[in-house]
């Protein structure tokens, strides 16, 4: 009895490992028999092999590494700039009242417009350089982190600040010791925010126009008809994406231990 | 008057003393030649809005005594409280703790116990005994844990402790800074019932060791006769009984002696509400009243 049931316990935990593989394997399966068989047209899409060599030659001629390296470069200095700067405004506004009547409703209608909508203006003040596109990335990542920063540290508990301040803490701190932490977890989820919008912006970014990154290699291959390498440039995004927010998740797991869902 | 009494204010015995906390009890005899603060309350009011909370209430507490305020919910006596710990300002009357008028907040001396334990979930057990302390204060900190009985716990994180754990280490965290006056503001309202039993006698062995005065605000009359010296019941902002509780201590809950004068509080608490019908009472009190009535039945 006790045997059947530990051995379906252990089938529960091999299904559960295997289960979320398998349709993408299925997927990948398909496509490449669909592909070879010529159902599917090479310049649709390429047969995944086509996709796995075409990287594997980008990756030996270092075209890929010096892409990568510039399109990581540009998201995360535009994520420190915009970042940087939300998080600093939204501390400002959500400590100081004086700061929030004058900031923040101007700070909230701005919010509302997608950053993409700005791309006409970004073009004619910043041309197709460098400067367009960090000026893209940091005003997309700006509100997540300016949001959250503000409101999570708006919602600190104020019983635990009464209780600081009956303890003789004041000044930095009591932000130190119980206003940083306890909006703490409110600022991680706004950068996981704004690691999403990093990428998505990075990308429209690259695509308009650039001499290098990834968006540029993706662009420069569609001009050729190289579906893999275009599809190659897709899945990077993938990866990376796919990256930042296991680094965010990490963080959030060292940042927040004391949390009853990280114990 | 609010201005006058924001102006007699002094400023220095507020900071003075804070990051000293002082040795704990065992380690030196002298210790036991204190007997806390005194509190002196008079004809003191608050407001809320339209509404008067504490009306001309006076009040003196003794050194060293153990005094349980007793009273409804909205009665004020958590307002009452909340005053003397500084957390609030009075719109008239006199309040005097030890030897300085207070209504100053941060007064190492004092520390108030709330009704949930308020500990920051970001920073260990230790670490939040020794909250406003400097490193120094480590070993009091420990020691003041090891007074609760959780030393083995200072690791911790507060999220994984219980209700009843989690509010001795408030307790432990208000002790390290040797206060002469502790303010318990339903400190056990939220815990079970055989959990509220080592808590009284806890408090009351620590109340005995450290020899500071205890003022605590209950809504719980056997928990009032169980522990204070004093049982004082607030009704509509003033003193409807004051009752004094010669029992022997450890108090045996069961005995006769103990049996009527809960029943004499109870009755002056159960009394307004006989009044005035009309009033509307909580559910929840109402069960409380309920459930309090069939305990004495049943002993």
């Amino acid at each position: 009895m006790s045997a059947t049931a530990s051995s379906n316990r252990s089938w529960q935990r091999f299904g559960s490992g295997i289960l979320p593989w398998l349709l993408p394997l299925l997927i990948l399966a398909g496509w490449e028999h669909s592909a070879r068989s010529g159902l599917l047209s090479t310049r649709v899409l390429p047969e995944p092999w086509a996709v796995a060599k075409a990287a594997w030659h980008l990756v030996q001629t270092g075209e890929l590494w010096s892409n990568l390296k510039v399109s990581a470069g540009r998201a995360f200095a535009g994520l420190a700039i915009g970042g940087g700067l939300g998080l600093l405004l939204g501390l400002l506004t959500g400590l100081f009242v004086p700061a929030q009547v004058a900031l923040d409703s101007t700070l909230q209608m701005l919010r509302n417009i997608p950053p993409l909508a700005m791309i006409p203006l970004v073009i004619l003040w910043f041309g197709i350089d460098e400067g367009a596109k960090l000026f893209l990335v940091a005003l997309g990542v700006f509100f997540p982190l300016y949001l959250n920063t503000f409101h999570g540290i708006r919602t600190v508990d104020r019983n635990l600040i009464e209780m600081a301040r009956s303890y003789g803490l004041s000044g930095w701190r009591l932000y130190r010791d119980v206003i940083l932490p306890g909006a703490l977890p409110s600022i991680l989820v706004g950068l996981r925010f704004s690691l999403g919008l990093m990428w998505v912006l990075l990308i429209v970014a690259e695509t308009i126009s650039s001499s290098s990154g990834i968006g540029y290699m993706t662009m420069n291959a569609r001009e050729f008809l190289q579906t893999d390498v275009v599809l190659v440039g897709i899945l990077l995004y993938a990866l990376l994406g796919k990256i930042a927010d296991v680094a965010a998740k990490g963080l959030e797991r060292v940042c927040l231990r004391w949390h009853p869902s990280y114990q | 008057m609010n201005a006058a009494i924001r102006s007699s204010l002094p400023r220095e015995v507020a900071p003075a003393g804070l990051d000293q906390p002082l040795p704990l009890p065992g380690s030196a005899a002298g210790t036991k030649a204190r007997s806390g603060l005194a509190i002196s309350v008079r004809s003191l009011e608050k407001n809320y809005g339209e509404r008067q909370v504490l009306r001309g209430l006076s009040l003196d507490i003794a050194r060293g005594s153990f005094v349980a305020i007793v009273g409804r919910s909205g009665c004020g006596k958590s307002t009452l409280l909340r005053l003397v710990a500084g957390l609030e300002r009075a719109d008239g009357g006199k309040l005097d703790v030890g030897t300085a008028s207070c209504a100053c907040e941060q007064r190492p001396d004092i520390r108030l116990m709330f009704q949930d334990a308020r500990l920051l979930p970001w920073k260990s057990v230790i670490d939040n005994v020794r909250l406003g302390l400097p490193r120094s204060a480590l070993p009091a900190a420990r020691a003041a844990l090891r007074d609760v009985g959780l030393e083995d716990r200072a690791r911790d994180w507060p999220a994984a402790l219980s209700g009843g754990q989690r509010q001795r280490v408030a307790l432990a965290r208000a002790l390290v800074h040797r206060p002469q006056l502790l303010l318990l503001d339903e400190p056990l309202g939220a815990l079970d019932a055989l959990t509220r039993i080592e808590m009284h006698a806890l408090i009351e062995r620590l109340w005995r060791e450290h020899g500071f005065t205890a003022v605590l605000v209950t809504h719980d009359v056997q928990e009032a006769v169980a522990l204070a010296d004093r049982v004082v019941v607030i009704e509509d902002g003033t003193i409807g009984l004051d009752q004094t509780v010669a029992l022997p201590r450890p108090r045996a809950r069961g005995s006769q002696a103990f049996a009527a004068l809960e029943d004499r509080v109870l009755t002056q608490v159960l009394q307004q509400y006989a009044d005035r019908p009309d009033a509307p009472a909580s559910l929840e009190e109402q069960a409380d009243a309920l459930r309090l009535a069939s305990v004495r039945w049943v002993i």
